[in-house]
């Protein structure tokens, strides 16, 4: 008895904005290349029923200065790169990184308070030493935030960086600074639709053209949050497909921050034997945390270690191949 | 599809006799399209309309069970695409493939550090559901001698893979009868393979390579050979060609509701995986894409860890957060002197203290704070881990009665609220814990006094 199966196909009449981080040389930026992500008319990899015209993109997380607190397993596995900004970037560029993102840490090693002077130079330094479009994020709290971001949106002037993150309640300097210096923006809520919504409305309302806005979600791990996350990203991407235009902003998750943080990851002994591994549970853990989140939607997720840089690269390329 | 009260009435004699107890045959329709009535309390239904009724509430993907008493899989009979929409119910079963060439000790030594594994997560149990046995000899007999290790070892679920339906039924014959999954029935074998799975009583597991349309005459063909319990494999062993497919397959069977493959959906993430990093991704996207059984070439605690905890996150219901109980928790025997701490009634967040708590060996006393299930930000963020809160819970909880001091230990992560916590609890001293649980016992050691 034949059976004919017709492919169930959604009617999306939205499509995820196009925004291109990095400027080149005739762009007035220094960039060897940029970075376009978003454009989806359909849901993350469904090939089938719709375009996605760029791939999502991986970011390697480097930081201003010595991460001291972070999992032995990343302090390992990078050495004394994780010193020097630069090299760490250069590195970061070589393992196929598709952007940088440059995590300003407030404190510099020896303690004392990290400056705007500083904040400009260091990305000057990272911005020399690879030619990937830069993400600069400043250390999450308003008035740092405020200082550093300014001095660096002057001092990369034209760059096309993107700058983050703006909340509600500190948004406008960043923005300000962003329109001001030719850079994109980072809006990030916590975990709700409307409140993403919200902010992406407050910043459009200050001029800021909407595809030069990329959004945070905000990002739970596996086993801390991944659920909320997965779920809020899902309906996100549903409601911009659906046309509701101030979702339309491609989705960044820092997967790489969230999971090494957790105890699975940061943690080797004292632990049950059945978690494994530390140094695959810790990669595996970042890797399937990325994963997971680029099929609820996630348009560029940035990471920590050299070796789960790989393993997501590849669930792209086969997620892209149809 | 469920029908309507009207859509039922259609189907009844509409003579209004009311020997089904209610006076009139709509009136029974409705209590029927509620739920509140028994069809076989009409007598005079037809055999027609019975089917139709039959069929229209039987969900839209079949429940699959596997496995005996006490250890049951259980998968299918979902509802939604997106978990947000109500909510994800039987989690994917995820087993381990055993090839059924290894030398019997060797089989014995893996299927026992696969069914040894075991690790607690937010309170629940986190363990390998059952074992594949893959017919690589191709011979019958080295098979079922396979399968009566496996089961001589564990009586969890067992998959009995093999192309050829005399080697599974020498297989089913020692499997002992815990309601496997057989199969694949192919266009090749389904006669056989359908037969030898209804002897037995086993679910079938159904697969035809990336045409769906051949999916579903194949299990159309098992269904009317009388094996009703189906799984399906659309043979995809890409990615993307999983994650189109599980998709389709899915919505077919819930938006279209196509009944031909209204079935669970079994993943072989090994297959077509270059590395073991690469199954595991499969593996992952299988659990949290509409993965039904999900059978692994490869044990390896991390990850097992992993994606049991991906299943766990994916399937929890989105509307309510898994709590424990509010109240004073003890650990360590602890002492009217020992250390008092406090926290909220999220699963993970108490279970994340509590592990530590426990480690550190030395006892203490951890009041729990009914803050709605949230975490300790989240709570507070939403006014539901406030210093009159926690007052209400010391004096709630009788604590004062417990312990011979007036200190407590307030997660570090809402330091902010100490002064005001002062003032809710006159002549007690806030102590400010640290951010992460993980530094309690060295907190504890070191810090309190
Ligand atoms: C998942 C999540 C949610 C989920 C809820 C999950 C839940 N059941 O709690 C949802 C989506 C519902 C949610 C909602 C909101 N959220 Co929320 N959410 C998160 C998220 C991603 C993870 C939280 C989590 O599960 N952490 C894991 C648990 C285990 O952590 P924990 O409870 O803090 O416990 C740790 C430590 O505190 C410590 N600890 C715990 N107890 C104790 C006790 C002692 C004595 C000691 C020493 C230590 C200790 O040990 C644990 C392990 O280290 C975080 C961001 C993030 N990535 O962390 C935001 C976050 C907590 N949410 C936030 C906010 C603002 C909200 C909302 C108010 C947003 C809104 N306006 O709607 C709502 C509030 C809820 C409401 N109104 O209903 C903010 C809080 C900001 C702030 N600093 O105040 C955060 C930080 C996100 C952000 N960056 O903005 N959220
Ligand atoms: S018994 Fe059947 S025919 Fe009679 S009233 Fe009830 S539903 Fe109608």
């Amino acid at each position: 008895m034949p059976v004919t199966v017709e492919t169930p196909l959604e009617k999306w009449t939205g499509k995820v904005r196009e925004v291109t981080l990095g400027a080149t040389r005739d762009q007035k930026g220094t960039r060897s290349k940029t970075v376009t992500v978003g454009g989806e008319t359909t849901l993350p990899f469904l090939h089938f029923e719709g375009s996605i015209p760029h791939p999502p993109v991986i970011a390697i997380e480097i930081q201003d200065s010595y991460p001291s607190d972070w999992s032995p397993v990343l302090l390992n596995a990078w050495g004394d790169t994780l010193k020097d900004p630069a090299e760490w970037a250069k590195k970061a560029e070589a393992l196929g990184a598709d952007l940088i993102m440059l995590r300003l840490r407030g404190v510099n090693g020896d303690g004392s308070e990290t400056t705007g002077a500083q904040a400009a130079a260091v990305t000057k330094a990272v911005l020399q030493a690879t030619g990937l479009p830069l993400i600069v994020r400043g250390p999450g709290q308003a008035e740092k935030d405020n200082e550093l971001l300014v001095a660096v949106a002057e001092a990369a002037a034209g760059e096309r960086l993107a700058l983050g993150l703006c909340e509600d309640k500190n948004y406008r300097t960043i923005v300000a600074a962003a329109l001001a210096h030719g850079h994109l923006v980072i809006n990030s809520t916590p975990i709700d639709v409307n409140l993403a919504k919200q902010l992406n409305i407050l910043v459009s309302d200050m001029q800021m053209e909407p595809d030069r806005i990329l959004m945070d979600p905000t990002t739970g791990a596996l086993g801390y949050g991944l659920e909320y996350t997965y779920s809020v990203m899902e309906r996100l991407r549903i409601a911009a497909l659906t046309g509701d235009s101030m979702t339309q902003m491609p989705m960044i998750c820092f997967t790489g921050e969230e999971s090494w943080r957790q105890k699975e990851s940061k943690v080797g002994e004292g632990v049950p034997a059945a978690w494994g591994d530390w140094t695959r549970r810790g990669i595996l853990w970042e890797a399937v945390t990325a994963v997971a989140l680029l099929e609820a939607g996630a348009d560029i997720v940035t990471l920590r270690h050299p070796d789960s840089v790989p393993i997501v690269r590849k669930a792209i390329e086969q997620l892209m191949a149809h | 599809m469920p029908l309507s009260g009207l859509e039922i009435y259609k189907l009844l004699p509409k003579t209004n006799c009311k020997e089904c107890g209610f006076p009139t045959c709509l009136a029974f329709a409705m209590k029927l399209a509620a739920k509140q009535a028994d069809l076989s309390a009409c007598p005079y239904v037809s055999e027609e309309a019975k089917q139709a009724l039959e069929a229209a509430s039987a969900p839209p993907i079949r429940l699959v069970t596997l496995g005996g008493a006490d250890h049951k899989v259980e998968v299918g009979n979902e509802t939604v695409l997106f978990r947000h929409e109500k909510t994800f119910f039987h989690q994917p079963g995820v087993f381990v493939r055993v090839p059924d060439n290894l030398p019997a000790a060797e089989l014995e030594a893996k299927v026992g550090e696969i069914v040894a594994f075991k690790t607690e997560r937010v309170g629940m149990d986190l363990f390998v559901d059952g074992i594949a046995v893959q017919n690589v000899s191709g011979n019958a007999d080295t098979f079922a001698q396979a399968v009566a290790t496996v089961r001589a070892k564990t009586k969890r679920p067992m998959i009995l893979l093999s192309e050829n339906p005399a080697a599974i039924a020498a297989g089913l014959a020692k499997e002992g009868g815990l309601a496997p999954l057989v199969g694949p029935a192919t266009a090749q074998n389904w006669q056989e393979m359908a037969k030898a799975a209804k002897a037995a009583n086993a679910s079938i597991l159904v697969r035809a390579d990336g045409d769906l349309s051949a999916l579903a005459e194949l299990a159309e063909n098992v269904k009317a050979a009388g094996v009703e319990s189906i799984v399906l494999d659309p043979g995809a062993r890409t990615l993307y060609g999983n994650l189109a497919l599980f998709t389709q397959l899915r919505r077919l069977a819930l938006k279209k509701n196509f009944r031909p493959l209204g079935y669970p959906l079994a993943a072989f993430p090994g297959e077509g995986a270059g590395s073991f990093e690469e199954e595991v991704v499969a593996a992952a996207q299988a659990v949290a894409k509409y993965g039904g059984i999900v059978v692994l070439d490869h044990f390896d605690p991390a990850a097992m860890y992993i994606l049991l905890t991906l299943r766990l996150n994916i399937y929890t219901d989105p509307q309510k957060p898994i709590q424990v109980s509010p109240g004073v928790y003890e650990f360590n025997a602890p002492k009217p002197e020992s250390p008092l701490l406090v926290t909220t009634n999220f699963s993970l967040t108490y279970f994340s203290v509590a592990g530590e708590v426990e480690a550190s060996g030395l006892p203490a006393w951890l009041l729990i704070t009914d803050a709605e299930g949230m975490s300790v930000l989240t709570a507070w963020a939403a006014g539901k881990f406030d210093a009159e809160r926690i007052a209400k819970a010391v004096k709630a909880f009788n604590v004062p009665d417990r312990i011979n001091h007036k200190k407590i230990v307030i997660p570090g992560l809402v330091a902010t609220i100490s002064g005001e916590l002062e003032e809710e609890l006159p002549g007690w001293d806030v102590r400010v814990g640290p951010r992460e649980a993980v530094d309690i016992p060295s907190y504890l050691k070191n810090v309190w006094k």
